[in-house]
């Protein structure tokens, strides 16, 4: 359990304002300077010790990304790129992070930029997210009156700031792609390499990074690295901000500790599962694209980026999606197998075709109208995605529908027994499901 | 170089390949769809998967570089697998996925038996579908009169896209939507406006975009492959006529990178269809002012008798599309009866004796990649020579060229700086544009028929010249004087001097003097697109293969070949001499042109010294050496002593501004103007240069 001395987000449920002063007030925009003053070796030493992971999914070591940066600035300026695309069905972290508390990620920006020698940083903003572009640029406003950014600031290192809306496609979430859409272009991954800190945005080197990594770099540097350190096990350090949603009697956003053992989070935090711990059937521990947990393996989960790939999921966005014993596991898989098929970009053939086969598979098995032998094709065909394509979009299509087949295929298959008694029929006729 | 081993084979190849190149080195074969060593990397259709030791999935080879690749722990070169069950499973995996959503519909496809779908299909396929679903039906597009659609088979690997974008330079096809619902449209469904656009239809791996015109047409191992060269330009672009039986179906562009690489205009791709249609397929004597048809033996003494009249009495001109042979035989002939007016220059440029040099393109077309300074005079490359202008904008869209225009202010696809319009701005040029071509270390000069077919054209040449004397344009293994010519004939004729004699009229004169009364007699070898006598007393022989302006004005006409149609000569606007191939015979009586002439002379009793082609040839070798050095530009080989500035003549510069020598780029020849397609597509492109009016 996280002390609350101990938290960065004072203000994650909007208790208190928004604005400058009193975000000043709670710490916010405190030592900046001095930490500029430390110069930028100094500042990307810190966030390295202090073991942050990448907020955005993936867990890429933070300090090491930004150490990938180009050491001199040649005639292709560097570029911060905040990533606030938070599209991951089950996260709303970053949404609340910019409702109410901007200021540490404005000064978090600041800090980066100066980090990686950029003077101009791009928040990509996700299309729906109208009230938090808003809040953001009324604190980025604040942010240039008092002069903590902006030309000649009191920091003494020229820096701009600019909220980019998006349009709304997930897609544009992937660094890529999301540099693309900053381009003016239509958003569709990038190969790789070469990587954004060699050609990145406009062709120049670029760091793209979650809100919520860069909104906790002040803070972390501002206590200093074996604080942050020292929460959670190793290689999984720090805190997270968790978005707990489903079946749990108070779905919530809260700031805790990393590793803390999924049921601590959920009984401790949101009130327990509805009915019960008993009546606990899976969990999806980070965001839609991870592959679903059964109740058992929920008992043992730490959250962290370790202990949930040994059980061959993922920490994710650190969304947990509850589900209790009333859920249709198939059906909310079919859910979210069509939300990929309308995500997917269509630039590369395995998920342009394979989230539409596997969706479509998939809606038919929900029904129970199936074949046994389709559910060892779904997994092939989920296999033939995952891996195969430009970005990760197409691993996080497959693997939900992984973890379907892993932990519920006796469910699929009794849907589909169920199906035939009722019908009668001893093989169906395959009807697509458009 | 680096060393790289791909299926237990060690080979060294530059950091730079892609995996794909450096596999193919390897003689590892890469099944791929999207990849066009033309084109940019897509990486989008995931067929070129191969397996990298060490990396954690397949990897897209298109789109790695061998310097990419981490050696191995102790420093072995990267090892890279083609072969393995990984790959194996990668690329059935994506096949499949490729073929769940397009229709099984290759009994009806135009592009049946030379897919790359079912050929990879067949070679990287699983066999047996498990796609239980519905397939996905697309709607289709209207992308003018050339390329027809049929959207549902498009497997989105978007080479046309990138085609239209980066070579073409008319970003007029793109993909909406996204997932399974993008599509490739032309957005608002309407004709593509780059004169190249066809090629997209040799890029579509698939029967997504098919020849409109050669629909349904005919199968591919049903057709004859004869690999020739094209006369609808100066360019002499390698193609294949592909025939069935005795008709040209449709002609493919060949790869030849000093030329066309492996991009043909859509003229030289769709105009075949003119040779069906207007053809002179008999001979004809106008009797009672009737055109009537007669035997070869009656057109051939016919034709005889107006050879009586004195030899100043008698002219001769070769127009755009004659081939050297019968140029050549027609030279010998007027030369045995002494005739003195000879002109192949029927539209008037003033080029013509003296070196060589200054009527050829001497930097070569692929010269341009080297340049560093264009200057473009009284030429539109986009309509004359489309081909060329794709590489001109290729260097312009890497940075590596700077490019001025004198002349016409024509949308070329690539901006460039205008200097002016007419002659006046050569001998003005200053500034900028002057001090860079001056400081270049390749500069360019390219003049074209719309700066040299005009009253003062002598003039113009002597400014152009003088202009390039004084930049440098000569330099050691650099010769930057270029003339692009828009006929296939007219660096031909040059070469044979097919120009007037001591004291003979040139084409304008002949003219005048038929309109005069003073010629009996005007030979016109396939003369169509310049000024012509009107009625009169003069006779005029015309030898061609359609019936155009030149047979409308003909007292006698002698049927000959068109280019499909012979095996003949034709010398590129680069002074490179090129076989064309006969793909399919001379319609009914019509005969090989230079044959007509050796007939006639028999008939009229001065027998040319040659009974067969090779004997032809061997005499054109013996007395113009230059036609014996096949397939071969100059280029600045023998430049040493050629001085631009000696050109033309001294005289007033107009002020008239340059026009282009090509006025509509569909129509500017008798097979194109016989061509339904082109006139089609004339009529398109004439209505959207009207909606871009209003």
């Amino acid at each position: 359990m996280l002390a609350d001395k101990d938290r960065i987000f004072l203000n994650l449920y909007g208790a208190h304002g928004a604005d400058l002063a009193s975000a000043k007030a709670r710490g916010a925009w405190n030592g900046t300077a001095d930490m500029i003053g430390a110069g930028r070796d100094w500042i990307i030493a810190q966030v390295k010790e202090s073991g942050l992971r990448g907020r955005g999914g993936a867990g890429f070591p933070t300090g090491l990304k930004w150490s990938f940066m180009p050491k001199q600035v040649t005639d292709r300026p560097h570029y911060l790129v905040v990533n606030a695309d938070e599209s991951e069905p089950g996260t709303c972290k970053d949404r609340d992070i910019m409702r109410h508390d901007p200021h540490l990620l404005i000064e978090g920006c600041l800090v980066a930029s100066f980090a990686m020698q950029a003077h101009a940083c791009y928040i990509y903003v996700r299309g729906e997210y109208v009230a938090e572009r808003e809040a953001l640029e009324k604190a980025i406003r604040e942010a240039y009156e008092a002069r903590l950014i902006g030309k000649g600031n009191i920091h003494g290192w020229d820096f701009d700031c600019y909220v980019h809306h998006g349009a709304g496609a997930y897609i544009c979430g992937e660094e890529t792609a999301l540099l693309e859409s900053l381009e003016g272009k239509k958003g569709q991954p990038r190969l790789k390499p070469p990587f954004p800190a060699n050609s990145g945005l406009y062709g120049c080197p670029t760091t793209v990074n979650n809100v919520e990594s860069i909104a906790v770099a002040p803070t972390i540097i501002r206590r200093g690295a074996k604080w942050f350190a020292g929460i959670g096990r190793p290689n999984n350090t720090g805190t997270k901000v968790f978005c707990i949603s489903g079946h749990v009697n108070r779905p919530c956003n809260v700031e805790e500790a990393m590793s803390i053992p999924l049921r601590t989070l959920l009984e401790e935090h949101c009130g327990g599962v509805i009915g019960g711990w008993g009546n606990l059937k899976a969990v999806i521990p980070g965001g839609s694209s991870v592959r679903m947990i059964t109740a058992a393996m929920a008992e043992e989960a730490l959250m962290d980026f370790d202990s949930l790939s040994a059980m061959k999921s993922g920490l994710g966005t650190a969304a947990v999606i509850v589900m209790d014993q009333s859920t249709d596991v198939v059906r909310a898989i079919a859910r979210i197998a069509y939300f990929y098929k309308h995500e997917s970009c269509g630039q590369c053939t395995p998920c342009r075709e394979g989230t539409g086969w596997m969706w479509r598979v998939l809606e038919r098995m929900a029904r129970g109208e199936a074949e046994h032998r389709e559910i060892d094709l779904l997994l092939d065909v989920a296999g033939q995605v995952e891996g195969h394509t430009i970005c990760a979009l197409g691993d996080a299509a497959a693997w939900p529908v992984q973890g379907l087949i892993r932990h519920f295929r006796h469910e699929i298959e009794e849907r589909i027994d169920r199906y035939r008694s009722a019908k009668g029929v001893h093989q169906v006729k395959l009807v697509a499901a458009e | 170089m680096t060393k790289i081993l791909i299926d237990d084979v060690e080979i060294d190849v530059p950091p730079d390949y892609s995996l794909l190149q450096a596999c193919e080195a390897a003689g590892a074969e890469i099944p791929r769809f999207c990849y066009h060593e033309r084109l940019s990397v897509a990486g989008n259709c995931r067929m070129c998967l191969v397996e990298v030791k060490g990396a954690p999935k397949p990897v897209a080879s298109c789109a790695q570089q061998v310097k990419d690749q981490r050696p191995g722990p102790n420093g072995e070169p990267p090892v890279v697998l083609t072969k393995s069950a990984l790959v194996k499973k990668a690329r059935e995996g994506v096949m499949e996925f490729l073929l769940i959503n397009h229709p099984l519909d290759c009994p009806i496809c135009d592009q049946g038996g030379e897919c790359d779908l079912q050929d990879q299909s067949v070679a990287y396929g699983r066999p047996g579908a498990r796609f239980d679903e519905n397939k996905r039906a697309v709607e289709e597009k209207q992308m003018g009169p050339l390329v027809k659609t049929v959207m549902t088979r498009c497997i989105q690997c978007t080479r046309c896209v990138r085609f239209v974008t980066e070579v073409a330079g008319v970003p007029e096809i793109g993909a909406t939507g996204r997932g399974e619902d993008m599509e490739i449209t032309t957005y608002l469904e309407k004709s593509l406006t780059s004169e190249l656009s066809a090629n997209v239809i040799d890029l579509c791996p698939v029967g997504a975009l098919t020849s409109k015109p050669y629909a349904f047409n005919a199968r591919p191992w049903e057709l004859t492959k004869t690999e020739s060269v094209d006369v609808m330009d100066g360019l002499g672009s390698a193609i294949r006529i592909d025939a069935r039986g005795d008709e040209v179906l449709r002609v493919l562009p060949r790869v030849n990178e000093e030329i066309n690489e492996e991009w043909i205009s859509d003229k030289t791709r769709f105009a075949v269809d003119g040779l069906k249609r207007q053809r002179l397929d008999r001979p004809y004597v106008r009797r009672d002012g009737k055109l009537t048809a007669v035997s070869w033996d009656e057109a051939l003494i016919a034709t005889a008798q107006t050879l009586r009249a004195g030899p100043d009495r008698i002219g001769a001109m070769a127009g755009d599309l004659a081939c050297v042979e019968s140029m050549k035989a027609t030279l010998d002939l007027m030369g045995a009866l002494g005739v003195k007016n000879l002109d192949g220059r029927p539209t008037g440029a003033k080029l013509g004796g003296g070196p060589r040099q200054s009527w050829l393109f001497n930097s070569t077309l692929m010269g341009v990649e080297e340049a560093d300074v264009l200057l473009l005079i009284g030429v539109n490359p986009r309509t004359e020579a489309a081909v060329f202008n794709a590489r001109i904008r290729k260097m312009w869209l890497q940075g590596a060229l700077r490019i001025g225009v004198i002349g016409p202010r024509a949308d070329l696809r690539y901006p460039y700086e205008y200097l002016g319009a007419g002659p006046q701005s050569i001998a003005a040029l200053s500034g900028d544009f002057l001090d860079a071509l001056k400081a270049a270390k390749r500069p360019m000069i390219v003049l074209g028929e719309g700066a040299l077919a005009r009253a003062d054209g002598a003039a113009v040449l002597r400014a152009a010249g003088r202009l390039a004397a004084s930049v440098g344009i000569v330099k050691e293994g650099w010769n930057g004087w270029n003339v692009l010519h828009g006929a296939a004939a007219r660096v031909g004729a040059l070469d044979l001097g097919f120009v007037p004699g001591d004291g003979g009229l040139d084409a304008a004169g002949m003219v005048a003097a038929a309109d005069d009364g003073k010629l009996d007699t005007l030979f016109l070898l396939g003369v169509d697109d310049a000024p012509l006598p009107g009625k009169g007393r003069t006779t005029v022989v015309y030898i061609g293969s359609h019936g155009d302006a030149g047979a409308h004005r003909a007292d006698i006409i002698l049927p000959g070949a068109a280019y499909a149609e012979k095996n003949a000569t034709w010398v590129n606007t680069e002074g490179r001499v090129q076989h064309g191939r006969r793909a399919a015979y001379p319609k009914g009586d019509a005969r090989e042109d230079w044959s007509i002439l050796r007939a006639l002379s028999a008939v009229a009793g001065k027998t040319l010294p040659y009974d067969s082609l090779p004997a032809l040839r061997a005499k054109l070798i013996a007395d113009h050496p230059t036609f014996g050095h096949m397939d071969y530009a100059p280029g600045a080989a023998d430049s040493a002593g050629f001085d631009p500035a000696t050109l033309g003549a001294e005289g007033s510069l107009g002020a008239e501004p340059f026009a282009s020598a090509v006025a509509a780029f569909h129509l500017t020849n008798p097979i194109a103007r016989a061509s339904l397609t082109m006139a089609e597509c004339a009529r398109a492109a004439a209505s959207t240069a009207h909606i871009a009016a209003e």
